[in-house]
């Protein structure tokens, strides 16, 4: 299910470019309102508001990441093999988590660009992201 | 007065009940009176036959289901899309017994329709992402969560009677 076709990385690359220099971070923040139980990764910062310096920061480095993973599109489980260890044997994040943000960037996606955000663009995107994911998880055992 | 056991036992039974905040309220009834229902329904719909193909299952009768265009253009396809939200106001209206509200229906996507209740997720996301495409900014966080927990009940709920 997560073989991305010449079409899907295509379609991800174009919208990527297009989505690019805007602001794409507030997935992560509204991962933390939506998704109340993804703030225990964050007990260690004082501010746990999804407006607080910390989270806005953070969600500017994990969609830099998804942006990074773009480029990687043709070889996500060694591009991203590094970030799946990260993730696997320091941050030790369930997988269940990366369905929950997935679900977040593609609800951005529709609030910033409802005209481009097209089904075939949804699909094409939902199915990057899963295999993203899957890259990240990787590693874990 | 000595304890009155039917009062007992609406107490359980109110403590059963799903609570709604006066904001997810307000939130609910705010979103389903400002969209239109015969232009979410349809692209609900269209979104999940092109995004989680599989649901196509259900449709065999619908005619020319090939790509996202002919989807879209399908006149089955947004005629029962519309029906589907008109179905979810019958939800809206009913907000403190979705789970009495939706029992035929229940019965019916169970007995009739064979439908795998797991689409009713795939449905529900798909929603989620052409209202907040409506919304814009609007669809805030806060929004977000309020409908979420919404289709969950009504996704819940529709999945009560499977046996």
């Amino acid at each position: 299910m997560t073989t991305l076709t010449a079409k899907d990385k295509q379609t991800v690359k174009a919208f990527w470019a297009k989505v690019s220099g805007k602001s794409r971070t507030s997935a992560p923040l509204l991962m933390l309102v939506v998704y109340p139980q993804t703030k225990t990764y964050f007990s260690h910062w004082q501010d746990q508001s999804p407006n607080s310096p910390a989270a806005r920061k953070h969600g500017k480095t994990v969609m830099m990441g998804v942006g990074d993973a773009v480029t990687k599109i043709d070889d996500l489980k060694e591009g991203l093999k590094e970030l799946s260890e990260l993730h696997a044997f320091t941050l030790r994040v369930d997988p269940a988590n990366f369905k929950i943000l997935s679900h977040n960037i593609l609800v951005v996606m529709a609030v910033m660009f409802p005209t481009d955000f097209t089904p075939d663009v949804h699909v094409s995107l939902d199915k990057f992201l899963a295999a993203v994911s899957l890259a990240l998880a990787e590693k874990y055992r | 007065m000595p304890e009155n056991s039917v009062s007992a036992d609406l107490q359980t039974e109110s403590h059963k009940m799903v609570e709604w905040t006066d904001f997810e309220r307000d939130t609910i009834q705010d979103i389903f009176s400002r969209i239109e229902y015969d232009v979410v329904g349809p692209a609900a719909l269209a979104r999940c036959l092109v995004v989680y193909p599989w649901t196509q299952r259900y449709f065999g009768g619908f005619g020319n289901l090939y790509n996202a265009a002919a989807i879209k253009g399908n006149p089955m396809v947004s005629k029962h899309g519309t029906t589907i939200l008109h179905g979810l106001d019958r939800a809206v209206k009913n907000m403190d017994d979705i789970k009495n509200t939706y029992a035929e229906l229940s019965v019916l996507h169970s007995e009739k329709l064979h439908v795998d209740p797991d689409n009713f997720k795939l449905l529900a996301d798909c929603l989620t992402i052409v209202v907040a495409a409506q919304l814009g900014n609007e669809f805030t966080g806060e929004v977000q969560a309020a409908f979420q927990k919404f289709l969950a009940v009504v996704v819940s709920s529709l999945g009560r009677q499977y046996h």
